[in-house]
């Protein structure tokens, strides 16, 4: 079995949940094996039935009052107690967040490798193979986990999604959660303005470097990604560090690493650590005045010109697009 | 209030990569290495933690000899003191094995710090591991990819970063807490505090000293290759008038590259 752990916030299923599902699903059959999904909190019951669309034959729903609300280390006591029951050969997780606090305290309590924000599972004579970017993707690293089972966590937007009917048995286990002195509690979750989409989860990026020339030129993307549905505005280090816009936006090796089907980069040249963190986009275009700015070495379509001269127009492209 | 700071050593984020094939291991020849960056940002935090209450700082690493220089900078930041936990394998890229000897280091040496401050990742690795796994070794309180930290008594209140959020983590020390860019502006270190720093002794550590049997720390992962990334190629660029050019693009993203 390779059992995927299934975010939620509030009661909706993260998208990069059904991907890491949907991958799991996918090796589960290479390997002969199920694939099964694993919901925890209140409440959320009623979710099982899209997981059974991804192709989870089983769904194991852990709830609990003190699961009410995420909390590492009720959860991963919580998972950890279902790993020791069901054995199963993997455990995914999604590297959101969420996944990336959550996944190493639950191999640490099991005594186990973790493969994090891994960009490729292939199921080989040896079981699982993991490969993931190190150094912000400038390379690669393949390997086996030796431990059992293997604790996995995969990059948002790089999975394909694949709907796939299965049984979606639901099935309730109820969950001892230890005490504990030592708390760590979220006590108030903070949205930020606008309700925007992370960088990281976008499927298009609209980035903007030294060119945009000061904050209130990051507007002119804001109102280009109000034309595109599910895109967010990222930034290159020096656009962040002159304070234009929040580092949550920042793209690059100090910054996030971003997989989105297209990047737009407008004003930025390409420094190597913000190569680094989007050179993994299926699609790249640059916009910028310089013919000689390194980013036209990794862009499939670029634009040498004035970005402020560009975008007027480009917005009216998209406009009548949109019709 | 005693404060740990763990710190690693890596290049700098302007290296180029290159690997060398037969070990599956980065050529460290020519590479320039610096303190990791998110872990400046913990050195500062911890820094701006002692001044308002007091207590000692120190910085630790898990590494060999190479690593003293990170060290020497924690001190001539304002660390009191560092550590060297002697490593003989090279970099193994398995966090559990970091987080083991870490945590028994803390068990064994410093018992009673109350805040264990790292950065949210080694810009290298970048497994986002090694915190949260010495927290669970430590069976202590975490949080993750922290923008704000606010120490009060006996707990601390951490805003971490979420996808389009923040939480608030309302935490019992001690804890570890790893930093993200945006907890503070990091302080350069003075002439001073470097003259300090180069007559500072530094203990070293032995993985032998922590108790640690041969088998006990053998990695979790077994590598397999490590490999450049598809080089990208440079596409088609346009250039005149900016109407003409932005209607290229549109027709570009909708009909070739079916996006838009």
């Amino acid at each position: 079995m390779i059992l995927t752990y299934i975010e939620t916030r509030e009661k909706k299923i993260k998208k990069s949940s059904l991907e890491a599902l949907s991958e799991a699903r996918r090796k589960a059959a290479e390997l002969g094996t199920e694939a099964a999904a694993v919901l925890v909190g209140t409440g959320i019951e009623g979710l099982a039935a899209e997981l059974s669309s991804y192709g989870a034959s089983k769904v194991y729903v852990l709830e609990s009052g003190s699961l009410d609300r995420y909390s590492t280390q009720d959860y991963a006591a919580a998972l950890a107690g279902l790993v020791k029951k069901l054995c199963p050969a993997a455990v995914f997780f999604s590297a959101t967040a969420m996944g990336k606090d959550l996944a190493p305290r639950l191999a640490a309590r099991l005594g186990v490798g973790l493969a994090s924000d891994c960009t490729q599972v292939s199921a080989g004579d040896g079981g699982l193979e993991f490969t993931r970017p190190i150094f912000a993707g400038k390379a690669l690293l393949t390997f086996r986990l030796t431990s059992s089972p293997q604790v996995v966590s995969l990059r948002p937007n790089v999975f394909p999604l694949a709907p796939a009917a299965a049984a979606g048995e639901v099935i309730r286990e109820t969950v001892e959660i230890p005490a504990t002195t030592a708390r760590a509690e979220v006590t108030e979750i903070l949205q930020e303005s606008g309700g925007e989409i992370d960088v990281t989860e976008a499927d298009i990026v609209i980035s903007g470097g030294r060119g945009m020339k000061g904050p209130e030129n990051f507007e002119l993307l804001r109102e280009i990604s109000a034309l595109i549905p599910r895109s967010a505005v990222g930034a290159s280090r020096s656009a962040v560090d002159s304070g234009w816009i929040g580092h949550q936006h920042q793209v690059g090796q100090t910054g996030k690493t971003v997989s989105p089907n297209l990047y737009l980069a407008f004003g930025i040249s390409g420094a190597i650590q913000h190569l680094a963190g989007m050179s993994s986009s299926k699609v790249v275009v640059a916009v910028n005045k310089d013919p000689d700015a390194p980013i036209f070495k990794v862009a499939d379509f670029g634009v040498v010109g004035d970005l402020f001269q560009v975008i007027p127009p480009l917005k009216e492209e998209l406009k009548k697009l949109r019709g | 209030m005693d404060i740990l700071v763990l710190v690693k050593r890596v290049p700098d984020t302007e290296s180029k990569i290159r690997i060398n094939r037969e070990t599956n291991s980065v050529v460290e020849e020519g590479l320039n290495f610096i303190l990791s960056p998110y872990d400046e940002y913990a050195m500062e935090e911890a820094l701006r933690i002692k001044g308002a209450k007091g207590g000692k700082v120190v910085a630790v690493t898990v590494g060999r000899d190479e690593s003293l220089v990170i060290l020497r900078k924690c001190l001539a930041m304002g660390a009191d003191e560092a550590v060297l936990i002697k490593d003989p394998l090279p970099e193994t890229y398995d966090g559990l094995r970091t987080a083991r000897i870490i945590a028994r280091f803390v068990q064994a040496k410093y018992p009673d710090a109350r805040l264990l401050l790292f950065g949210k990742q080694s810009v290298g690795a970048d497994n986002s591991q090694v915190p949260a796994m010495v927290a669970e070794l430590l069976g202590i309180g975490q949080a993750n990819v922290v923008v704000k930290l606010e120490v009060e008594g006996e707990t601390a209140t951490a805003l971490r970063e979420i996808e389009g959020a923040q939480e608030k983590v309302f935490l019992t020390l001690p804890a570890v807490v790893s930093a993200q860019k945006g907890l503070n502006e990091p302080r350069y270190e003075t002439l001073k505090g470097i003259m300090m720093a180069k007559k500072k002794e530094i203990p070293i550590v032995s993985i032998e000293e922590l108790g640690f049997k041969p088998d006990e720390l053998a990695p979790q992962l077994a590598i397999i290759k490590m490999d450049q990334p598809p080089a990208r190629q440079a596409g088609r660029v346009v250039t005149g008038v900016a109407e003409e050019t932005a209607r290229q693009l549109v027709e570009y993203l909708h009909t070739e590259a079916k996006i838009i």
